[in-house]
């Protein structure tokens, strides 16, 4: 911990949160302001897996989603480092944040969204940065590790379980290595043993260096993986009610 | 049968009293008003000027109707001369119902010397056929057009057609001759073959047989198109290419024939299929009679006449 | 999302497209007002509303169907240049519609020529830039069509015989064979039944990925904005009133309007 807590402070952070705040002004509900976050602060190194907690509604997907740019920041930046400059993921234009998320940042959502049509094996492979044939060998290799059965490979998962799914999202998350991977619970829906697997994958990515932001469920995995915990609700505001015009 | 008695034999009219049609009757010299033949000739000049290109006209009502040849009319009657030798040819004959009909009209309205002799006209006025005997310098061969616009059956629209050859987009003519290749293995189409103009303009060279499109090409004549219903007039200078469409790896191939004339027994022209009786005979003689007329007068004899003499009046037009 | 991007496309700088403030009106009616925003190469861009928002309007004015009140469309042409498309002659649209863009069009005979073999259509454009050999033709054709996934048979039929689905792919091979850098759709998959959609959707996904084309797509279909699109406008009356990144937009709309859209799609 202490030889990490050193690198820490020669590196630069690779991801910095700056006074991030973040509501929802609800139109359909006689815009009601629901607050998600206020004033976040924190920032995470390479080769550090740093766990958001906090109660269930506290904001920590936000946090991972406004991060990848996939929600709206009230104020506040989110800077991101990838090899040649620092963006803020808060004020990018969209083809910044596109290619930071082809380059920089991996995603494990909760859920996966599905194409139809496409095989998970496809799916899969489609996360891939090499040419084709490589990706196609690695994600057979991270499906086997996931024990995703050869049967469902060429198959779109639509019809799926909720873990074979979820365990396909794995896979896409883990296809390439980014310098950031934000992981929701990724563990939620599967049994120890697939656990275990992806808690192999967390932590070969950790000792190659990637700056990784995860929430866990699950207290256990929580202390086995974190190096670092960020309490969301430390700045977080009640709920308002405000009726806007 | 000299032309200034066939323009005095007048077949369907009955016995007239001394003078009294004739002084009834005048026309200014070839039908047309001077004004209207000026009109025509200017645009024959711009046609002259941009090779291939549809120039609207004016057209004039004829005393025939569309579709006997009033564009060709309305051109040879605006060029003819007191001075000028006319002949008139229809699928190649000078004795077609058609060709008889404009001769006489052109003898009766300008008094012109007429001729079957390719070689001593001065005005050659065809319809679907050029004359096998190759034309000369200050010869003007005057088509007749049904329909000017080779695209017109791939693009209904007038509008649409225009900006094609405005921009000489023609790429919808080379999908025609695709379709046909992809149904008949080769380029069907055997008339009215589409040809390119001085490299620029696209035209129809009137529904003459692809056979003939190589005579338009550097021809020393000048070619005058008239097509009187869509009122066009358009034109080829003396001298100008003219290349028939088609693709690299099936290019053009005029029509052969694997039988010479049976009558003179010419090679390398244009043969009409005569049936001779209900038992399957068929002659296979020059569509160009004059052409014909010439060979035999010269001495040639095909196979037919080698075999049947008493054919010989029947293909030249007179009673055996 | 439409899954890993071709980061060398995204690296490029300079729109392929300028849209500056562009009004369309019909007489007193509002067709779209003062539309602003840029299209980049690789990217494609969704427009989104319900009828009467303005979103085909807007296709029609940027494919230059029709010219804008006021205006510019500005295009970055093979050569770097930007010009302005409504300062071109038609003579110079008429060549960029046929060797630079393709026009998807909702009925696909509207961008077919439904008497003319499969073949023709699709060599057709070939045809027009000066390809002169029918093998060569044939050859394009055939590749064309496999990978719209039209059975090589069909060449010599005429679209006339397909189905809507067949049609429609037709169509995309037609535009996509003379190589486009854009792309403009107009409810691509309207009229269609669900599966013959999601069949197209594939297809169109792989397609603008595989050949780094940036597209224009018009849709009141969000879930077809989200699995093929980058960006996303939405309309409504006329007028932009959100716009950024396809998941954000659909997944945090700001705007009432767009919350209310994202919140009437039915889910299955």
């Amino acid at each position: 911990m202490a030889e990490r807590e050193a690198e820490n402070d020669m590196a630069e952070p690779r991801v910095t949160l700056e006074n991030v705040s973040k509501s929802f002004v609800l139109h359909l509900m006689g815009s009601t302001r629901l607050d998600v976050v206020s004033d976040v602060s924190f920032s995470i190194a390479d080769g550090c897996c740093t766990v958001l907690g906090g109660p269930s509604g506290a904001g920590k997907s936000s946090i991972l989603k406004m991060i990848y740019g996939n929600y709206r920041v009230d104020s506040g930046r989110i800077l991101v480092r990838d090899a040649a400059t620092t963006v803020d993921v808060a004020t990018a234009a969209p083809r910044a944040i596109l290619r930071l998320r082809a380059t920089t940042i991996g995603y494990v959502s909760q859920f996966l969204r599905v194409i139809p049509r496409v095989s998970a094996l496809d799916i899969v492979a489609g996360h891939g940065l090499e040419d084709g044939a490589a990706n196609l060998a690695r994600a057979r290799t991270l499906l086997r590790h996931l024990s995703v059965p050869e049967r469902l490979w060429a198959l779109p998962p639509a019809t799926f379980s909720g873990g074979e799914q979820q365990r396909v999202n794995i896979a896409c998350g883990f296809m390439a290595l980014k310098p950031v991977l934000l992981l929701d619970e990724p563990t939620a829906s599967l049994d120890d043993r697939n656990r275990d697997a992806v808690v192999e994958l967390i932590e070969d990515r950790r000792r190659a260096g990637a700056a990784i932001i995860a929430i866990f469920h699950d207290a256990a995995l929580r202390e086995r993986l974190a190096d670092d915990v960020v309490d969301v609700t430390r700045h977080a505001a009640a709920v308002k009610e405000t009726a806007h015009e | 049968m000299t032309s200034s008695e066939a323009g005095r034999d007048a077949v369907h009219e009955g016995p007239r009293a001394a003078g009294e049609d004739e002084a009834a009757i005048t026309y200014n010299f070839a039908y047309l008003d001077e004004q209207t033949k000026r009109t025509i000739r200017r645009a024959i000049l711009k046609a002259i000027a941009i090779p291939g290109y549809q120039v609207p006209f004016a057209g004039r009502e004829m005393p025939m109707p569309y579709g006997w040849g009033t564009g060709g009319v309305q051109v040879t009657a605006s060029i003819i001369g007191p001075d000028d030798v006319l002949k008139v040819i229809d699928q190649g004959s000078d004795d077609t119902t058609n060709a008889v009909s404009i001769r006489k009209f052109f003898v009766r309205t300008a008094g012109v010397r007429t001729t079957t002799s390719t070689a001593e006209a001065t005005i050659i006025q065809t319809r679907h056929r050029i004359p096998e005997t190759p034309l000369a310098p200050g010869q003007v061969l005057v088509y007749q057009v049904p329909i000017p616009e080779p695209l017109r059956f791939l693009e209904p629209r007038e509008t649409e057609t225009r900006k094609m050859h405005a921009l000489a987009e023609y790429g919808l003519m080379h999908v025609k001759l695709y379709e046909d290749i992809a149904r008949h293995g080769h380029i069907s189409t055997t008339y009215a073959y589409p040809v390119r103009v001085g490299g620029r303009y696209l035209m129809d060279p009137s529904p003459t047989p692809k056979f003939d499109n190589p005579k338009m090409d550097d021809c020393p004549a000048l070619q005058l198109f008239g097509a009187g219903r869509e009122k066009r007039i358009y034109a080829i200078p003396p001298h100008t290419s003219v290349v028939s469409l088609d693709f690299e790896d099936h290019p053009f191939e005029p029509t052969r024939f694997d039988k010479p004339c049976g009558l003179c027994g010419a090679e390398g022209v244009f043969l009409d299929e005569v049936v001779l009786d209900d038992a399957g005979g068929r002659l296979y003689a020059c569509s160009d009679t004059d052409y014909c007329e010439r060979r035999r007068a010269e001495g040639h004899r095909g196979e037919m006449l080698a075999v049947a003499p008493s054919y010989v009046g029947r293909a030249d037009g007179a009673d055996a | 999302m439409t899954g890993a991007t071709d980061i060398s496309r995204l690296a490029s700088d300079e729109p392929l497209v300028e849209v500056a403030g562009i009004t369309k009106y019909y007489g007193e009616r509002r067709g779209c007002e003062d539309v602003s925003f840029d299209v980049y190469p690789g990217e494609v861009l969704a427009v989104v509303g319900e009828s009467g928002s303005g979103k085909s309007t807007l296709l029609n004015v940027l494919s230059t169907a029709l010219e804008p009140t006021t205006g510019e469309v500005r295009y970055r042409l093979r050569d770097s240049t930007m010009r302005s498309l409504f300062a071109m002659s038609e003579a110079e649209r008429r060549v960029l519609m046929r060797t630079d863009w393709g026009f998807v069009h909702q009925d696909p005979a509207q961008g077919l020529r439904m008497s003319v073999s499969a073949g023709a259509n699709v060599g057709e454009r070939l045809m027009a830039v000066g390809e002169r050999h029918y093998g060569r033709l044939r050859a394009a054709a055939t590749d064309w069509l496999a990978r719209v996934e039209i059975a090589a048979d069909r060449i010599d039929d005429a679209p006339r015989t397909f189905s809507g689905g067949m049609r429609q792919r037709l169509q995309i091979a037609r535009n996509l064979v003379s190589g486009p850098r854009l792309v403009f759709m107009d409810e691509p998959t309207g009229g269609l039944d669900v599966s013959v959609q999601a069949r197209l959707l594939d297809l169109l996904r792989t397609l603008v990925a595989d050949l780094g084309l940036s597209a224009v797509i018009v849709t009141h279909d969000l879930a077809v904005a989200r699995l093929l699109s980058h960006r996303i406008l939405v309309m409504r009356d006329g007028r932009v009133i959100e716009s950024g990144l396809t998941d954000q937009v659909l997944d945090d709309p700001a705007a009432s309007y767009t919350q209310l859209l994202v919140a009437s799609v039915l889910q299955v």
